[in-house]
């Protein structure tokens, strides 16, 4: 099909009046890897690091670490949940449930998956813009053992709530643009894509930019505006601008026409040579460092380059500079290194060694949901009696044997100190030695959970924070559970709450 | 409504034990019919004579016909008994409790475990289908959380803290070493102990208990029958079980330095037995030494020791065989393995060797105080099931 031929789509203002981003947080795992580690396995090089997922972490659980911080304290007005990867952990069932589970949100609203396409990720923001909800951007990349996409991947989140009250950034506009050509491409399931020629795909992301930068400045003259006065947006008017995408050479290109077209300062350049791009949250990555760049009353520009271009345009409010987490690049320092051997055994690319030890059993459909709100979302019991809170929610005190008199309290999201704890040399883990704790949390409450991230030696008295991860895959069925993790004393925004002080 | 003392009303009138060992050339039926074999032999029994049978076993059988199958007991009432770490001991007090209640005039007491046909390392327990959200941590790493928080409270040195636990296992392997019935029988050194590989938390391999198949057998009748059949019974002065209520790790008062159900069942058995100063009037214990800093805070919790104290008086020599009060003077789970369903049944079986001085090149000096305790722990800290029984030589 020949450019000329695509029809753009009319850039969209008016729904968007009131609605802003009034949440976000970008979340990168813990781990980094050598890319020339990874070049010498096929006798190629590499240069700097790639951002790498915990054995216990998937898309899914990383979808939550991002989301947590972004709606922590506004779990009631989330309006709707979607979920974008690549990297789903189940096809016919939805995945987006769990993380509806995981942030214990009403269950009156939708929780849905947008397909596995690199696409879904600035979909999901386009979508969750329309009514107040979540979008929720995570993302596992590999590829061949040594080659481009192992090394050039990223494993990353970024989270963004929608809504009307106080957001940080509203929503001018948005504009999208459709094509159908064979750039990238991976057989459902299969571990590993492909790309075609770098250059062709650069060509029709070029073109494609072309139509979209077009379509937004007509949206500027006309009565699509923001105010609906026909003031609205000029290209120039925007100050900062970040694109994503697969195709490096296109993400560069593209970056260098917006620029010539409006002045505007690039943010996000240069994250995926820090850590790698992370495919369908790349999108939200550099949303997210546009977001941790900007000033109150800049015009934002972010563009996606997947199948299409994708442009969202936000006015950042005086609300941005009290409502923005942990900046993503705060992060970019904190990673354990790993080896590539390591990072092979975590991605199941190499099997372990068994331990002489039974296999963990399929974990009990009937069981998991009777028990969701402490498997999912932590959640235990408060005794109206004697106050003693526990884990999971009890029909019967500990302490007072008071019965059936319970105000649910939740975990999740408060910090805890390690009571006593011990490395596990005998038990199963696919990443051992498995470390546990007794973890007192700070509202009350103790329970024994497993550890993980543990990267320096711990003690007695150390903080941790509950985060949500996978345990065995058995049968097919993924076992979620929540662990806790140490806090790193460096990181501000320890307990992933929003930029707050820490709670006494 | 009060816990009444059964003192004195029954007796143990014989009892058999196989040597534990990795049996691959037995099975748990085979193990099960030696030790039964050799305790009615002891009292010129049959089958016949004995009214009912109870079997105490963890994982290698299931339902009394574990046992009626194998000795071909025909129109007898045989039951199983579990209760993790307790099982061979409740296998005990239910066979007691029968006769005791006047159901029966002789009642048969067996444990049997076949662990070494799994070719896993350590202790499988059955599990109970759940959802995978509780920690699957291994016993040892389990018991290993004692340490530090004992080190803790107490402000006792690591090296000190070591010193001592490397002191249960080679006293327990030292005092293996004489015993023909034991998985192992040598003496091992210190330095071999501390060397050994890390399994959990600070606890090496030889800080656990080993995994070893074996059975053990007890006949019991009432007190003034016994003389029929035994010049020297055993009297059963208590029999106590605390069942915890699994709050430990939840409540914030439970700090991993003790074993609230071993507390709470040693007051009981000692009043069963109106035992008031167990360091000095027991001649020996045969307690529960999964893994070396279980046994000493069991010092504690049995009254044996001060609290904070316990790996001080270890190291004293306080519990060695000729101390003033012998713990495991068999050798323990450290020197036995721990068959779950025999090891309640092994220690009992000691008590019968030492207080009727028999026990040959290990018999203990204390012997002439004339009671003994035996103690099992199952479970982990802070949701465990605790046992204790003491015996005795003489009618009060």
């Amino acid at each position: 099909m020949p450019p000329s031929s695509i029809q753009p789509s009319t850039a969209q203002a008016g729904r968007y009046l009131r609605t802003g981003i009034v949440g976000y947080h970008a979340y990168l795992p813990g781990y980094r890897l050598q890319r020339s580690e990874v070049a010498a396995a096929i006798g190629s090089s590499g240069r700097g690091v790639r951002c790498v997922a915990g054995y216990d972490e998937d898309s899914t659980t990383l979808g939550v670490a991002a989301a947590l911080p972004a709606v922590r304290g506004r779990e009631p007005a989330v309006g709707s949940v979607w979920f974008a990867t690549t990297d789903p952990v189940y096809a016919d069932k939805t995945n987006a449930t769990a993380i509806h589970a995981a942030l214990d949100l009403q269950p009156d609203i939708i929780a849905a998956d947008l397909g596995a396409s690199l696409r879904s990720g600035i979909v999901a923001l386009l979508v969750a813009a329309r009514d107040g909800g979540l979008a929720v951007l995570a993302d596992r990349r590999g590829g061949p053992a040594g080659g481009a996409d192992e090394r050039e991947g990223a494993d990353a989140a970024a989270a963004f709530l929608f809504g009307e009250e106080d957001p940080l950034a509203r929503i001018i506009c948005t504009a999208s643009v459709t094509a159908e050509f064979i750039d990238r491409w991976r057989a459902p399931g299969a571990p590993d894509g492909a790309a075609w020629e770098e250059r062709f795909g650069e060509q029709r992301y070029t073109e494609l930019a072309d139509q979209l930068l077009t379509r937004l400045a007509g949206s500027g003259s006309g009565s699509r505006s923001r105010s609906g006065s026909g003031s609205g947006i000029e290209l120039g008017d925007i100050q900062r601008f970040a694109v994503a995408g697969s195709n490096a050479r296109a993400v560069r290109s593209v970056a260098s026409i917006v620029q010539k077209a409006t002045g505007a300062r690039l943010e996000g350049a240069g994250l995926a040579d820090a850590i790698g791009n992370a495919g369908a949250a790349q999108a939200g990555l550099v949303l997210a460092d546009l977001l941790d760049a900007a000033s109150a009353g800049e015009t934002l520009l972010l563009i996606s380059l997947a199948d299409g271009a994708d442009a969202l345009i936000l006015q950042a409010t005086e609300a941005i500079a009290a409502g923005r987490g942990e900046p993503l690049r705060a992060q970019f320092d904190r990673g354990v290194t790993i080896g590539y051997p390591q990072y092979l055994l975590w991605r199941e690319r190499l099997a372990a060694e068994r331990p002489r030890r039974p296999d963990p059993d399929r974990p009990s459909a009937p069981f998991a949901w009777r028990n969701r709100r402490y498997k999912l979302s932590m959640t235990g019991g408060r005794c109206g009696k004697c106050g003693a809170v526990q884990f999971p929610l009890p029909r019967v005190c500990y302490q007072c044997h008071a019965a059936d008199d319970f105000e649910p309290v939740p975990a999740s999201g408060q910090t805890g100190r390690i009571v006593t704890f011990t490395v596990d040399r005998l038990a199963y883990s696919p990443s051992p030695p498995l470390v546990s704790a007794i973890v007192a949390f700070t509202h009350g409450g103790r329970l024994q959970c497993e550890l993980t991230d543990v990267c320096r030696p711990i003690k007695v008295g150390d903080e941790v924070v509950p985060t949500f991860r996978r345990g065995a895959t058995v049968g097919g069925i993924r076992n979620y559970i929540w662990k806790a993790r140490p806090v790193d004393p460096t990181t501000p925004d320890a307990a992933g709450r929003p930029g707050g002080e820490p709670e006494s | 409504m009060a816990q009444h003392s059964l003192s004195d009303r029954v007796a143990i009138i014989s009892m058999g034990c196989t040597r534990f060992a990795e049996h691959f050339d037995r099975s748990a039926d085979e193990l099960a019919v030696d030790a039964v074999v050799e305790a009615m032999d002891g009292a010129d029994l049959t089958r016949d004579d004995i009214d009912a049978f109870w079997l105490g076993t963890y994982v290698s059988g299931i339902s009394g016909m574990a046992l009626a199958r194998p000795l071909r007991l025909v129109g007898k009432p045989v039951t199983r008994v579990e209760n993790m770490c307790a099982t061979g001991s409740e296998a005990l007090r239910a066979a007691v409790y029968a006769v005791a209640s006047g159901a029966v005039d002789v009642a048969m007491a067996v444990g049997v475990e076949k662990l070494k046909d799994t070719g896993y390392a350590g202790l499988i327990s059955p599990k109970i289908q759940d959802d995978g959200t509780r920690v699957n941590t291994s016993a040892p790493a389990n018991f290993s959380l004692l340490v530090p928080a004992y080190r803790e409270r107490y402000g006792v040195a690591p090296e000190e803290f070591r010193a001592a636990m490397t002191h249960v296992a080679a006293k327990n392997h030292a005092n293996g070493a004489l015993n023909p019935r034991a998985q192992f029988r040598r003496a091992v050194s210190k330095e071999a102990i501390e060397r050994s590989p890390a399994v959990a938390g600070e606890l090496g391999v030889m800080d656990c208990s080993g995994v070893a198949d074996g059975a053990a057998a007890a006949i019991v009748t009432r007190a003034e029958d016994a003389h029929k059949y035994t010049g020297t019974p055993l009297y059963i002065k208590a029999l106590a079980l605390v069942t915890g209520d699994g709050s430990g790790a939840a409540d914030p008062r439970y700090d991993y330095t003790s074993f609230p159900e071993v507390v709470d069942c040693a007051r009981q058995a000692y009043a069963q037995a109106g035992i008031t100063d167990p360091r000095r009037e027991l001649a020996l214990a045969e307690v529960h030494d999964c893994f070396t800093p279980t046994e000493i805070i069991l010092m504690e919790d049995l009254g044996f020791a001060e609290r904070g104290h316990a790996w001080r008086d270890l190291l004293d020599g306080v519990y060695d065989r000729d101390g003033e009060l012998p713990v495991n003077p068999d050798g323990g789970l450290k020197s036995f393995g721990h068959p779950v369903g025999a090891s309640g049944l092994r220690m009992i079986y000691e008590c019968w060797l030492q207080l009727r001085g028999q026990a040959g090149a290990r018999q203990v000096a204390t012997a002439h105080r004339g009671l003994a305790l035996t103690q099992n722990l199952g479970g982990a800290p802070g949701d465990c099931v605790c046992f204790i029984s003491v015996v005795g030589s003489r009618p009060t």
